[in-house]
């Protein structure tokens, strides 16, 4: 078990460690969706809430299979836990919020395929964290998925308005603001140690 | 006219450079800029990569009749899972030190959206031989933009290349190129010079046709 108290765990794996900038998790929605500030954080907040499902079966699962002495099958359970995770919470969207459901429309089967989630849920096994501290750390993983989408809409938005060379146009650009915003997200790296 | 070796090459070729997943298609991103910082690690990667694309292609061509259409994301995945967790323990008793470099990075090729769109959009369609042709030209094609980026950032972050020193003692290392942000900017850079290449090449296509017409 780690010694980590749950704010640390929170703190590093929103900000220290983020998902996208820092351990190139969920790189694919990143550049795929940060187009518009209001789809960015719809997908924000939904990969969040996956995350939030997935790792709580993720943790249980793997006590399961440590307990049958069945570890190699893990990498399988998981990711048939994530994407009937996915379904499940698309189900009960639909039933109980359709005007959300409608909002995220194709976001939602796609996050089956984002890595972030399979990464959270290999990395909190990797790290050995209890139920609560798997709690911590998914919240702390899908808020910082959502500040890094966020921040890389709102400089797109601002960037679609300005006139750039031609051969900029497209991902070249976009992974460069995303360069920047990876150093800047670099200078947290020291804070805890 | 079209023979059918014409046909296979180019299903083979078209992999390698014109839908190249990294650099023109843009998929399977993560382990492309996390992996990437020493030519050893890029190499390890593809050819994992490429292994798990290669059986998963065959296996789902094989069984492309038998998969019932409304579960076969939910099979192919099954699929994907379990090669690459052969690869997974393979790498783990070949090499100690690649396995704990790439970390989690193995198991995140389940995810990597290159096996599964080449499993959903050619090799669910296809014979087995032509869908393994596709799947290595893919994981050819893969590889070589790994080796792109690593090449760079090892080169300008550590001043060598496969751990032997080439830009001499008195080279001060970026080390920003083998931090996470250097991934970002060698691959924007990298996109950057082929956009240029190509608008050039367009823009010389057009200039010689207009002096034609003229």
């Amino acid at each position: 078990m780690s010694d980590d108290s749950l704010g640390f765990i929170f703190l590093n794996a929103c900000i220290i460690n983020n998902f996208v900038l820092s351990s190139f998790l969920g790189i694919c929605p990143f550049l795929g969706v940060s187009g518009k500030y209001e789809t960015a954080s719809r997908m924000g907040f939904a990969v969040m809430f996956v995350m939030l499902v997935s790792s709580v079966c993720a943790y249980f699962i793997n006590t399961l299979l440590v307990q049958l002495d069945m570890e190699y099958l893990r990498l399988i359970c998981y990711i048939a836990v994530i994407a009937s995770s996915v379904q499940l919470v698309e189900m009960v969207m639909k039933k109980y919020s359709p005007a959300l459901f409608r909002s995220l429309g194709i976001f939602l089967p796609l996050i089956t395929t984002n890595c972030a989630i399979l990464g959270l849920a290999l990395f909190q096994t990797a790290k050995g964290y209890n139920f609560l501290e798997c709690v911590v750390y998914a919240l702390g993983a899908g808020s910082g998925f959502t500040l890094a989408l966020v921040i890389m809409s709102g400089l797109r938005e601002q960037l679609s308005l300005h006139d750039v060379p031609s051969i900029a146009k497209g991902a070249g650009l976009t992974l460069m603001v995303a360069g920047i915003l990876s150093l800047a997200f670099m200078g947290f790296a020291g804070l805890g140690s | 006219m079209s023979t059918p070796t014409n046909e296979s090459l180019d299903v083979f070729v078209k992999g390698l450079w014109r839908e190249n997943p990294v650099f023109v298609m843009l998929l399977g991103m993560c382990p492309v800029l996390a992996v990437t910082n020493s030519v050893i690690n890029a190499l390890a990667m593809g050819l994992a990569t490429l292994f798990v694309l290669v059986m998963s292609s065959a296996l789902v061509s094989l069984l492309r009749n038998v998969i019932p259409k409304q579960v076969r994301i939910a099979t192919y995945i099954v699929i994907i899972a379990t090669f690459v967790t052969v690869v997974d323990y393979s790498i783990q008793a070949i090499s100690l030190e690649v396995y704990l470099a790439l970390g989690a990075f193995i198991q995140l090729i389940v995810v990597n959206c290159i096996i599964l769109g080449r499993a959903e959009a050619f090799a669910s369609k296809n014979g087995i031989g032509k869908s393994i042709l596709d799947a290595l030209g893919m994981g050819i094609g893969f590889t070589f933009a790994l080796l792109c980026l690593g090449g760079v950032r090892e080169l300008l972050g550590n001043g060598s290349l496969l751990d032997i020193n080439i830009l001499g003692p008195h080279f001060e290392p970026w080390s920003v190129m083998i931090l996470p942000p250097g991934g970002f900017f060698v691959l924007g850079a990298w996109l950057l010079l082929f956009s240029w290449l190509k608008e050039r090449s367009e823009r010389r296509k057009t200039e010689k046709e207009a002096s034609h017409v003229g």
